[in-house]
């Protein structure tokens, strides 16, 4: 078993976060793994990208062959088309719908979503504010993302949430709550759509 | 299997504490910067009190460490590349006093300057210096690094560099660690009370022991962990890897194993007899480096080319910025994976740019209001966050160089006659490498008016403490500006019009004026108002 993760967004939307219950969750199943963080500059407003890598035999490359990831996991829907060359054929693209503009040259975002829609593999476009709003937790956005994305990870729900708890522990017991709750609903989400 | 999943430089980090570490110095630089926060976080370090301050800069972390060697105990000193540009003077002369408690000198470079000036190899400075060179590829080698690196150090009584680079400096994977640790060494002086005393006539029996000891260096590197020869039957191509490089060739290889003979290379001076073997029983080699072509050069030999060598030279590999394995695999002849999706042209890069709120946008727009009257290109500025002030929406500064830069470039254009200059630095970069530059600029009563963009922290790095905050101001005074040159401006919008004014009156000023314009960084405070501080 292999599976390779682009994982993209903008500073500050919770990229690593993800990364690390991931990376808990697979290290708690016994498999190797690779991350390789994005650092420094690009940090500031910049677009942040992670190649995250899993497997059951050990991993040589810390970054992933264009045309082999199994799936980009974006929270910006600009930030997911940027890694699209990354993906495998068979890959899966799971991204927020909602746009990240904070360049006076963003591009219109109709034409975005309907170059998502058309890509060639299968697109999962997750619209978390209204989960997130009703749960009270604006921060959890990366939750419903990588919720809706648990269903292709070789990870299973019950794996990621107690990553969560591992990761968020510090931060008390409601914002774990909150957390796993986002995770779930995101889940429920692309079970929804594939239903 | 291990659940310890560190980025490579808290393996290296973790690795030290493990193998004795009594002492880690270092000033803060993308992508070397986490050795330190790592030991700073660690309660193992804490527990021992291994030193684990920010220097000032790389020079005076390099001078600590190199007397915490002398005095006996293992220490550790960690920059990026550029750093040791910085350090060079006590990493050169540290190669002829060698070492005595066990030294390394960590530098990690930036190929394809993801967030550096240059892309320089540090390991030019290391077969400059003369000293052994580790090179790990992976995330446990950097982890087992530091046991062996303290006892090279220690045997031959030379500092160790040890060259990483951007992707395994940020890259996590699963680590072994291992049970016992190293206990630190004990308080205890070098045999020889003149080791480091480089007056000529000590310097050269030094260098003459150096030279001689390149023979045991290099069969060194040949036993090596880090080295490996792996034969394979197919010998039209031997291939040489240096570091990470060697992932980037196995990646095309699921199953583990190349049909060529590989020649992995994690030490240097390299091992020429090992080099020697390959290139005897291939018909062509190919060289993988992380880097500039160091050993490429060295085999391709001059004037008669050796035509069987191929890498970056020659347009197999191209000439500058990271390897991955694509380009590995379009090197080897294989066939790659093909992108089957690509990204819309109009997809557009989100530049870096200076936070919202950042108090160097404020100090910027009442510069610009102040230098309306004057002719363009007279800012020089540094390295740190505001080196975005070149990009919109303000075009504000003509030049980013190097650590202190700013100071002696606007000092040099004043001196040429471009008056007023004016240079823009950070409290962090000034205190770095900007004080003796002022002091040379206050003797020659040079006409430059420094701005310090005080935001008590070392920023662009995330946030580190300044050497010199709430001091600022007395240490220009100490430098000799006059106080009356010396002018402080808060950074906000509602200030502008007399910031504005301030800044006027100094550029309008025919001596050296410093205008500290100080705010806390809109990042560190928004991080100790959540901690609650």
């Amino acid at each position: 078993m292999k599976y390779d993760i682009i994982l993209a967004g903008v500073g500050g939307q919770g990229v690593l976060s993800i990364a690390a219950i991931i990376g808990i969750a697979a290290v708690e199943r016994g498999l190797y793994l690779k991350q390789a963080e994005v650092h420094g500059l690009s940090q500031r407003g910049g677009e942040v990208q992670s190649h995250l890598r899993l497997s059951d035999q050990p991993i040589y490359s810390d970054l992933i062959p264009e045309g082999t990831a199994d799936m980009v996991l974006s929270m910006e829907p600009m930030e997911a088309l940027r890694y699209v060359s990354f993906l495998s054929p068979t890959g899966v693209i799971v991204t927020e719908r909602q746009a990240f503009i904070n360049i006076p040259n963003y591009p219109d975002i109709d034409r975005i979503i309907d170059a998502l829609d058309n890509m060639a593999a299968r697109t999962v476009l997750v619209d978390s504010e209204p989960i997130t709003q009703e749960l009270r937790a604006p921060r959890a956005s990366n939750m419903v993302l990588l919720g809706a994305a648990s269903a292709f990870l070789p990870l299973a729900l019950p794996e990621l949430e107690a990553a969560i708890n591992i990761i968020f522990a510090r931060k008390g017991e409601q914002v774990v709550s909150r957390n796993i709750e986002a995770l779930r609903r995101g889940c429920a989400f692309t079970e929804a759509q594939a239903g | 299997m291990e659940k310890f999943v560190p980025l490579g430089n808290e393996a290296l980090a973790q690795g030290a504490l493990d193998a004795g570490l009594t002492g880690l110095y270092a000033y803060p630089g993308t992508p070397s910067t986490e050795v330190m926060e790592y030991i700073q976080r660690s309660p193992q370090a804490a527990e021992r009190g291994v030193h684990r301050r920010w220097s000032t800069n790389e020079k005076t972390a390099l001078e600590s460490a190199l007397g915490m060697s002398y005095a006996g105990k293992r220490s550790m000193v960690c920059m990026k590349h550029v750093g040791l540009n910085v350090a060079a003077d006590p990493f050169m002369n540290a190669a002829i006093t060698g070492a005595h408690g066990g030294l390394i000198v960590m530098s990690a470079d930036d190929p394809s300057m993801h967030s550096s000036q240059n892309e320089q190899d540090s390991r030019f400075y290391g077969q400059f210096a003369l000293v052994p060179i580790l090179e790990p590829s992976n995330q446990q080698e950097a982890y087992d690094l530091p046991y062996y690196a303290f006892e090279l150090s220690e045997k031959y009584g030379v500092p160790v560099l040890c060259r990483m680079t951007t992707r395994l400096c940020h890259s996590r994977a699963n680590v072994i660690t291992r049970d016992s640790v190293v206990p630190e060494n004990e308080l205890n002086l070098p045999a020889n009370p003149t080791q480091f005393v480089l007056m000529p006539a000590i310097s050269r029996r030094n260098y003459a022991r150096l030279l001689d000891q390149q023979v045991d260096f290099e069969a060194e590197s040949e036993a090596s962990y880090l080295t490996r020869y792996e034969d394979g039957d197919d010998k039209r191509l031997g291939i040489i890897t240096c570091g990470l490089a060697y992932n980037y060739l196995m990646e095309n290889f699921p199953d583990g194993t190349c049909p060529h003979p590989v020649l992995k290379i994690g030490q240097y001076p390299l091992p020429r007899r090992l080099v020697a073997k390959l290139i005897d029983s291939c018909d062509t080699v190919l060289i993988l480096e992380e880097g500039m072509p160091l050993v490429e050069e060295q085999l391709r030999g001059f004037p008669h080319e050796a035509e069987n060598v191929c890498g970056r030279l020659d347009g197999t590999l191209p000439r500058t910025g990271e390897l991955n394995p694509t380009l590995v695999a379009k090197a080897l002849g294989l066939n790659v994976a093909e992108p089957s999706l690509f990204a819309p042209e109009f997809v557009v890069n989100r530049p870096p740019k200076l936070c919202d709120g950042c108090p160097h946008g404020d100090t910027f727009r009442a510069l610009l209001e102040a230098l309306e009257q004057y002719s363009k290109g007279r800012v020089f500025s540094d390295i740190g966050c505001y080196t975005l002030g070149v990009l919109p929406p303000y075009n504000a500064v003509n030049s980013c160089v190097d650590m202190g830069a700013s100071i002696t470039m606007a000092k040099g254009a004043a001196d040429g006659g471009l008056v007023p200059a004016v240079a823009v630095i950070g409290d962090s970069t000034f205190t770095h490498s900007g004080m003796t530059g002022l002091l040379d600029a206050v003797n020659a009563q040079s006409p430059i008016t420094v701005m310090i963009m005080d935001n008590r922290a070392t920023a662009m790095t995330g946030g580190q403490p300044s050497a010199g905050t709430d001091r600022l101001d007395t240490i220009v005074a100490g430098l000799g500006v006059k106080p009356e040159h010396i002018r402080m401006i808060t950074p906000l919008p509602r200030r502008h019009a007399e910031n504005a004014a301030v800044i006027a009156e100094e550029l309008a000023y025919d001596g050296v004026s410093v205008v500290i314009a100080e705010r806390e960084c809109i990042e560190t405070a928004k991080r100790k108002r959540r901690a609650g501080k």
